[in-house]
């Protein structure tokens, strides 16, 4: 096994399990600094960046709303760690050279041609569907996929089996229009 | 900024720097696990699980910390679940990663982030009538494998351990 991958990034196994370490180190420090057990996640923060950006345009609307008084809209912890993640990747992909202007992603182009507007439209739908079931289930793959399988919870297991098996078969009908 | 809004910037410096490393965050890797052609995201994930789930239960038998289920609601995981799968076939990026991924350049993920904020006030905008359907259906509450099968989570983590490192191995014999 190889310490690094064919596109120079590290091996995939080594890099989770500091994924893995990192959890525990979090929750750790979230207690000892914090007071409480803060376990990684990331769609949360979608629903206060909505709440933020309704404020600017329409406040009555976001104070009289139950799901957004119900999540608090503040910039909070997991808020910071979804911005950090955009610093770690970029300062990553410009120390090891691996960051490239993308507009239109090769399997994307193979399917649908370079047309950006395209990409746009399917990006920004898929968001919409991907982040009102995020939130139904409560979690993504940051939130169930790390988070709750480590705690071995029973949502995360059936919520990542949903998130696989129905992407596995809308992927194979979009880009491979077959289903075997 | 206060010690809470430092502790998850850093965190996710350090996430992001290590999901770029990775090479999980980007639209290939994401959709090339979907179609089964990269098993790069599956053996990342697997792995973090793996080492996670040994110092989340050590840290939690030992009370330091406490273990935070996400309640086990049918009709929320597997209706929210079925259209984030979706979802996510189509964008290409989850939440976590799309931020990422614009910051190793991929900007396409800013139609899909764009996307995932209107999704969140969408949602937000039907959770009244969701309350009263799909998150209605039947709510098992927050539960933990270990204690649903009543085994001692030391004995349910190795099983994980020997039925992944097995998966694994798969994946390596068969060049995946």
């Amino acid at each position: 096994m190889k310490l690094k991958t064919k596109d120079n990034g590290w091996n995939p196994y080594f890099a989770g399990a500091l994924v893995g370490l990192l959890a525990i180190a979090s929750v750790y420090a979230s207690v000892v600094l914090l007071d409480k057990s803060n376990f990684i996640g990331a769609s949360t923060t979608f629903v206060r960046a909505a709440g933020f950006a309704e404020q600017v345009v329409v406040p009555e609307r976001v104070a009289a709303n139950e799901y957004f008084a119900k999540t608090r809209i503040s910039v909070d912890w997991q808020f910071m760690l979804v911005l950090g993640i955009f610093f770690g990747a970029l300062i990553s992909s410009l120390t090891d050279k691996s960051f490239k202007l993308e507009g239109i992603p090769p399997i994307w182009r193979e399917r649908f041609g370079s047309s950006l507007g395209l990409r746009a439209i399917g990006a920004f739908a898929g968001g919409i569907v991907a982040m009102v079931g995020a939130r139904l289930a409560d979690g993504c793959p940051s939130g169930h996929g790390l988070s709750g399988m480590m705690q071995l919870s029973i949502s995360a297991f059936v919520a990542l089996f949903m998130f696989f098996a129905v992407g596995i078969v809308v992927a194979r009908l979009i880009y491979k229009r077959r289903l075997l | 900024m206060t010690t809470q809004l430092w502790l998850g910037l850093v965190t996710g410096i350090l996430l992001g720097f290590l999901m770029q490393k990775g090479r999980v965050i980007r639209f290939e890797k994401q959709v090339g696990a979907l179609l089964l052609i990269d098993m790069t995201v599956f053996k990342f994930m697997l792995s973090a699980i793996l080492v996670g789930s040994v110092g989340i239960y050590a840290l939690a038998g030992l009370d330091i910390i406490s273990l935070s289920h996400k309640p086990m609601n049918m009709g929320a995981i597997l209706v929210g679940g079925a259209l984030f799968g979706a979802g996510w076939a189509i964008m290409g990026f989850c939440p976590g990663t799309s931020m990422g991924a614009v910051g190793e350049g991929r900007y396409n993920a800013l139609f899909a982030i764009a996307g995932m904020v209107a999704g969140a006030a969408l949602h937000a905008e039907l959770y009244p009538f969701f309350k009263k359907t799909v998150l209605a259906w039947k709510d098992f509450g927050k539960i933990g494998l270990p204690e649903t099968l009543g085994l001692s989570p030391w004995i349910v983590i190795p099983v994980i351990w020997v039925a992944v490192i097995g998966l694994f191995y798969f994946f390596e014999k068969k060049g995946l």
